[in-house]
């Protein structure tokens, strides 16, 4: 049959299993606009390419699915790219597509002419430029494939305006991918099996890392089974929260910068390190000359580069994690670590409920009972997902989640302005799932256009912005370590309630404890988005938190001299 | 300590910037770089030597292998079989140093491959310590420009790559 190149790309596109994309048109684009509307897609119109870019990859994390962006060339293109370098570090599985100049164009300086496969190359997975229509269709399909394989990540694809309007006789091809490489399917041997299962026999303080990978290799049974049948406690990176219960008796929760104290702990005094399908990021380890002296490392991961890059490995195994814990399950045998998890258990101590209990109670609210609350009044099922900074960090400690992809969140490249948008991609993904953005005054208002997406799609998320007056984050670090000298953090931010009605959407202030779960309730029960501007405590911060670069015992705790204790009735 | 790796590519465009852009995003030095042909049409070939005191060649291949126009890379460590580098040097030779020029290249197994007034270019062939030791020889007379390959690569024996 004879098809455009415009056509083709939503055949492929259709045939694949997109049903949702997100862009902006433009017009190096425009023969692909034009016959987009022939094919049954659901165009989400972006107020900012970047936008574009976090709702497809919010819509792969919360869906396990691939998220596709769209834009024009030149500006359109650019824009995309720190949704790309965000969806590269945290290995999501994005394909972009862009219109670029005819091809007799290229290399001429030509009007909304710009490299966008040179300029992405270091943070994509791969990309494509395609000058001609028949090459379309395998750029499409591999870029899909390529998306999803192995370790996921963004790939582009950028289409001449004269590739998408000549047309040919099409026929298509759903075969397998034919890549030259050949994808060597790492299996682990037995040798390193066996010697992975000797280190976990003799060891008396085990203890599992696991992060993303679980959650992208859907490993949550298996790591159970395993955690279960070698008795071994539970910690998890940023993006690994949810892929094992938070109410798992062995679960420890979240370890690195400001993870839990008795996390770190334990880590620091543990003779064996388990580490499934997280990479040792400068954020997790601390000092990596003083990180776990004391053990040894067992190190799973599907990208071999990941293996003794931050942390030598005493057992480095390169495989599917899901795949490779059943393996393992096969050659461990039940173990007893009673004296390890009694000890750290005393560690730990009542730490969290303290911490919040702790809070004076003088009128102020704090997001850590903004946090906790949502956490109770949705019954820590909502999927959440978050900007990047201080709330982000509450939300980790507060938020306690119990199911796979139920935190979405920038953790590698930590973009402020992923929150609301990839809400919106996460809400289009699984729109039975409660959506809640939670972001801070400074990341909202980066991309606080997309709110008018949110209106115009009839998308409901509920928009949970942590209001101190600062950009929070960067002023703790000046009150930590530049003597309270607040360069450029101080923020005075629009009225938030008036911004939400200019949408046609409902806003709320909420100013003390009391109001919280009242206003929650009321947004729960609005059919559209709602923003609720949460006035916190301006000088707040987040507690504990190693230092960049320090040894990972050596954490600052929150003043205790400071701290009343407050009613428990409500907690 | 050079460090040897080949690396069998696709012949597509860009695919040079990939391996370069690589390199420079990770920090990695590089010595030399050659790129050609191989029997196989489609696939290029590329030597690659790093000095491995600081850069280290486990992680270099592993994250050539992410790199999909990547077919295969081979590590031939600090010693490869077959390694080859060529010069072309030019040398000024005033009058009483044309001899002193071909003895070198007489006793170097060089070759004069132009002369005229006042320079003459000779080419050098050979494993990159014997180039850098005529180049060495050739020093004093003068060298006016100079080119080098870069050095190539292969295993010795029936081990075939493409």
């Amino acid at each position: 049959v004879k098809r455009t190149g415009a056509q083709i790309i939503w055949e492929c596109l259709v045939r694949e299993g997109i049903s949702t994309v997100f862009g902006y048109p433009g017009g190096a684009i425009l023969p692909a606009y034009d016959a987009m509307l022939d094919y049954p897609i659901r165009h989400v119109l972006v107020r900012h390419e970047q936008g574009a870019t976090h709702m497809a990859d919010g819509y792969a994390r919360a869906g396990g699915g691939v998220g596709v962006a769209i834009a024009t060339s030149g500006p359109g293109a650019t824009n995309l790219v720190t949704g790309i370098a965000t969806a590269q570090m945290d290995s999501s599985p994005m394909v972009c597509i862009t219109g670029q100049v005819p091809s007799r164009l290229i290399g001429y300086d030509a009007f909304q002419e710009t490299d966008i496969t040179g300029i992405t190359l270091p943070i994509t997975k791969h990309n494509y430029l395609v000058t001609r229509v028949e090459d379309i269709m395998p750029a499409i399909r591999e870029a899909l494939y390529i998306a999803q394989a192995g370790r996921p990540g963004p790939v582009l694809v950028d289409i001449t305006k004269d590739a998408q309007q000549a047309s040919l006789d099409w026929q298509w091809d759903g075969g397998p991918i034919q890549l030259r490489k050949e994808r060597s399917r790492h299996a682990p041997t037995a040798a390193s099996l066996e010697r992975a299962a000797e280190l976990i026999r003799h060891a008396r303080k085990p203890l599992i890392l696991a992060g993303q990978g679980v959650q992208q290799s859907r490993a949550y049974a298996e790591l159970s089974a395993f955690a279960e049948l070698t008795d071994t406690p539970v910690a998890l990176t940023l993006l690994g929260l949810g892929a094992f219960p938070a109410s798992h008796p062995l679960n420890l929760g979240m370890m690195g910068m400001h993870g839990e104290a008795w996390v770190n702990h334990a880590i620091q005094e543990a003779d064996l390190l388990l580490a499934f399908g997280m990479r040792f990021d400068d954020r997790v380890t601390g000092n990596t000359r003083t990180y776990a002296p004391q053990a040894k490392k067992i190190h799973i991961d599907i990208d071999p580069s990941e293996l003794n890059k931050n942390v030598a490995a005493d057992v480095g195994i390169v495989g599917d994690l899901r795949e490779t814990l059943r393996d393992l399950l096969d050659v461990v045998g039940r173990c007893d670590h009673a004296p390890w998890i009694a000890y750290i258990r005393a560690m730990k101590g009542d730490t969290a409920v303290r911490d919040i209990q702790r809070m004076p109670d003088d009128g102020h609210l704090y997001a850590a009972h903004v946090i906790h609350d949502i956490w109770r009044a949705t019954d820590g099922k909502a999927l959440v997902v978050t900007d990047v900074g201080q709330h982000q960090m509450w939300e980790a400690q507060y938020y306690h989640h119990e199911s796979p992809r139920s935190l979405i969140t920038s953790g590698g490249l930590g973009t402020m302005g992923f929150g609301l948008p990839a809400a919106i991609g996460a809400k289009l993904a699984r729109p039975d799932a409660e959506v809640w953005a939670i972001v801070g005054d400074g990341g909202f208002q980066m991309t606080q256009a997309e709110l008018s997406t949110a209106a115009q799609e009839g998308v409901k998320v509920n928009v949970a912005i942590i209001n101190n007056g600062y950009l929070g984050m960067v002023r703790q670090w000046q009150e930590f370590f530049y003597e309270r000298r607040y360069a450029a953090t101080p923020l005075r931010s629009p009225d938030f309630v008036k911004i939400a009605e200019a949408h046609g959407l409902a806003g709320f202030r909420v100013e003390s404890r009391g109001q919280v779960l009242e206003t929650v309730k009321q947004a729960r029960e609005n059919d559209g988005t709602v923003l609720i501007d949460f006035r916190v405590e301006q000088e707040d911060s987040v507690y504990p938190m190693v230092p960049a670069g320090a040894d990972l015992h050596a954490m600052i705790r929150r003043p205790v001299s400071a701290i009343a204790e407050t009613a428990a009735d409500l907690i | 300590m050079n460090h040897t790796l080949v690396a069998l590519v696709e012949d597509k465009p860009g695919v040079l910037n990939r391996v370069a852009s690589l390199f420079r995003r990770r920090a990695f030095n590089i010595e030399s770089l050659s790129v050609g042909r191989t029997a196989e049409p489609g696939v290029s070939r590329m030597t690659i030597v790093i000095d491995s005191d600081q850069t280290n060649a486990e992680r270099v291949t592993a994250y050539l292998y992410k790199l999909v126009n990547v077919l295969q890379v081979d590590d031939l460590g600090a010693e490869p079989g077959i390694a080859r580098d060529l010069a072309l040097v030019k040398v000024a030779v005033s009058n009483g140093d044309r001899p002193a020029l071909l003895r070198i290249v007489d006793e170097t197994r060089a070759h004069i491959v132009d002369t005229s007034e006042r320079t003459m270019t000779v080419e050098i062939t050979g494993e990159p310590p014997h180039v850098d030791a005529v180049i060495g020889r050739l020093e004093p007379l003068g060298i006016v420009e100079m080119v080098r390959t870069g050095q190539v690569a292969m295993r010795r024996g029936d081990a075939a790559r493409a």
